[in-house]
């Protein structure tokens, strides 16, 4: 139960209840598509760039407890940052939740709940999934994102 | 005697190593089957004796090695011949499992007697390896593929299957039992109805054999494939049963040694059935395993085997439906040991964590039925599904990992 209480963390829960940013930005100018057909998660993220601005940014789609905060979360950490600042964030996130490393400090407090997550290898590609999408809004890439 | 007594349940569980292990600090309880069956003690030593003792190869030396595995060998053959209740040795061809078998028919078969609008008939609970390899038949050849589709209890209706038969119709190829679902198809009369059509029928027994007695003449198709690790077999081995008249006319499905009578630069005669179909060396220790895991099963009756599984499958349904949230998917009347369930704000593979951390483990997402996966409007199901060695206390163990996720998501 301890191991699973470091995964299911009470903020993840919370926002995989009440996923925030939930929803289509408004006159968007980036879209991207995340699908892990194993697993049965599927996310579209919208966002508006204003220059090196990430404005706005919400995701839709349907997933598991740990894809879904993990997008949630993501919409919060990275609104109002840099394109420079968000891949600094998403390096680091990528780090802990792959367990690459435990290094939590300069990273958005909600993401440190995502460091349970490297203990179950078979659950980081749903917490990786929004992060990959989001990568592929960013430098305008079409493909759908998948971490499977 | 067709009831199984707690000490005989017990007795049975104790010929499986696997079962009695802890997972995260609990012990075992294993409700994924339907993705392989646990091995009893006697398949085990049975591949390990190929290893440890009988290690030549089949078929070829006079030394003692190669004889006692070549008898080994095709001793699981008549013993799968006896299991499928088919006609001669020669009809039952070794592959690597119900993929392979149902590939083999696709381009052995399938491509080369289907043309231009010809149609393959299936139905729509297919689990993906009998939903694609038709799918390149049909664009090879220029067939077209026809499903026939599902009820929202998850059953095919004799209504159905005969609409969607024509005289196009060459080939139909349908589950005996759907992974997913646990649906048993009522395989005899729609052989009886394609074979009226004309068509070729093939039937994937992946799910069927470890439930359901299995009597290829009785049912009347002209194929059955099924896999050993479903039936408590080793992995990499099965079986494709087809007629002697159909087979007689197929070409190989791979060329190399053991498939050949005698070869020059020039010419190559074929050997004769079932070893035309089995190129290159085979799994022999998993033909033996396979042959050994017959011999378990047949050490029980179908018929208490098969009351034993309904009881414990109503024992599930009423425990899982009774839950608030829970809804089964699956609920035809004539089904296996499949519970396949969705939970109300729960997504499948969080269920499957949760359950993994009390020691209980099941499948969750789409099985490889996506299509039918569709048809329902999900994107996952977490499925438990039985075998010989489960018990109440096991379905009780899932009820409390379902319950604990239900807490803690809902508090």
């Amino acid at each position: 139960m301890d191991n699973l209480g470091e995964l299911y963390q009470e903020l993840i829960l919370d926002h995989a209840r009440k996923p925030r940013n939930f929803r289509l930005v408004e006159h968007y100018n980036r879209l991207a598509r995340g699908d892990n057909p194993l697993c049965g998660d599927k996310i579209t993220i919208t966002l508006i760039l204003d220059g090196d601005l990430i404005q706005d940014v919400g995701f839709q789609g349907s997933g598991c407890a740990i894809s879904t905060a993990a997008a949630s979360t993501m919409t919060e950490a990275i609104k109002g940052k840099s394109l420079s600042e968000a891949r600094a964030i998403f390096d680091q996130f990528h780090a802990i939740a792959t367990g690459a490393s435990t290094e939590t400090q300069g990273l958005p407090p909600k993401l440190h709940a995502f460091t349970g997550v490297s203990g179950y290898p078979m659950r980081v590609k749903c917490a990786t999934l929004p992060w990959h999408t989001l990568n592929n809004a960013l430098a305008a890439k079409e493909e759908v994102a998948s971490t499977e | 005697m067709t009831q199984f007594s707690i000490a005989e349940i017990e007795s049975i569980r104790a010929e499986f190593p696997a079962l009695h292990q802890e997972v995260h600090g609990r012990p075992l309880v294993y409700l994924d089957s339907a993705a392989t069956a646990l091995k009893p003690q006697g398949v085990i030593d049975a591949v390990t004796q190929v290893y440890a003792r009988d290690c030549g190869n089949i078929h070829r030396a006079v030394h003692a090695l190669s004889e006692r595995a070549t008898q080994s060998f095709e001793g699981a053959r008549t013993k799968v011949r006896q299991f499928l209740g088919a006609a001669e040795d020669a009809e039952i061809i070794f592959v690597r499992g119900t993929t392979e078998g149902l590939n083999l028919v696709a381009e052995s078969w399938a491509r080369n007697n289907l043309s231009d609008g010809d149609e393959i008939l299936i139905t729509g609970l297919e689990h993906h390896s009998n939903i694609v390899p038709w799918q390149i038949a049909a664009q090879k050849t220029g067939a077209v593929l026809k499903v026939v589709p599902v009820t929202d209890s998850g059953e095919v209706t004799l209504a159905a299957f005969q609409a969607a038969l024509s005289t196009r119709t060459r080939l139909v190829s349908m589950a005996h039992v759907s992974n997913t679902l646990g649906t048993v198809l009522p395989v005899k009369p729609f052989t009886e109805l394609a074979h009226q059509a004309g068509a070729v029928v093939v039937i994937d027994g992946a799910q069927a054999v470890a439930h359901l007695p299995v009597d290829v003449r009785a049912i009347g198709c002209d194929f059955y494939a099924f896999s050993a690790h479903k039936l408590y077999g080793p992995t990499g081995t099965g079986v494709l049963y087809g007629k002697r008249s159909l087979l007689e006319k197929m070409p190989p499905y791979q060329s190399g040694g053991d498939m050949i009578r005698s070869v020059t630069f020039e010419k190559t005669t074929y050997n004769e059935l079932p070893w035309k179909f089995e190129a290159g060396t085979a799994d022999i220790a998993g033909v033996v395993g396979l042959g050994a895991a017959i011999d378990f099963m047949q050490r029980f009756s179908f018929e208490a085997l098969a009351q034993r599984d309904q009881e414990l499958l109503s024992y599930g349904t009423e425990a899982l439906s009774s839950l608030k949230g829970v809804r089964l998917i699956g609920t035809a009347s004539e089904k296996v040991s499949v519970l396949s369930f969705v939970m109300e704000g729960i997504h499948p593979h969080d269920i499957g964590t949760i359950a993994d951390s009390v020691g209980v483990a099941i499948r969750t997402g789409h099985h490889c039925t996506q299509p039918l996966m569709e048809r329902f409007g999900l994107a996952a199901t977490a499925r438990a599904s039985l075998g010989i060695y489960t018990r109440r206390e096991d379905l009780d163990a899932l009820i409390v990992a379902v319950r604990k996720a239900q807490e803690m998501f809902h508090g």
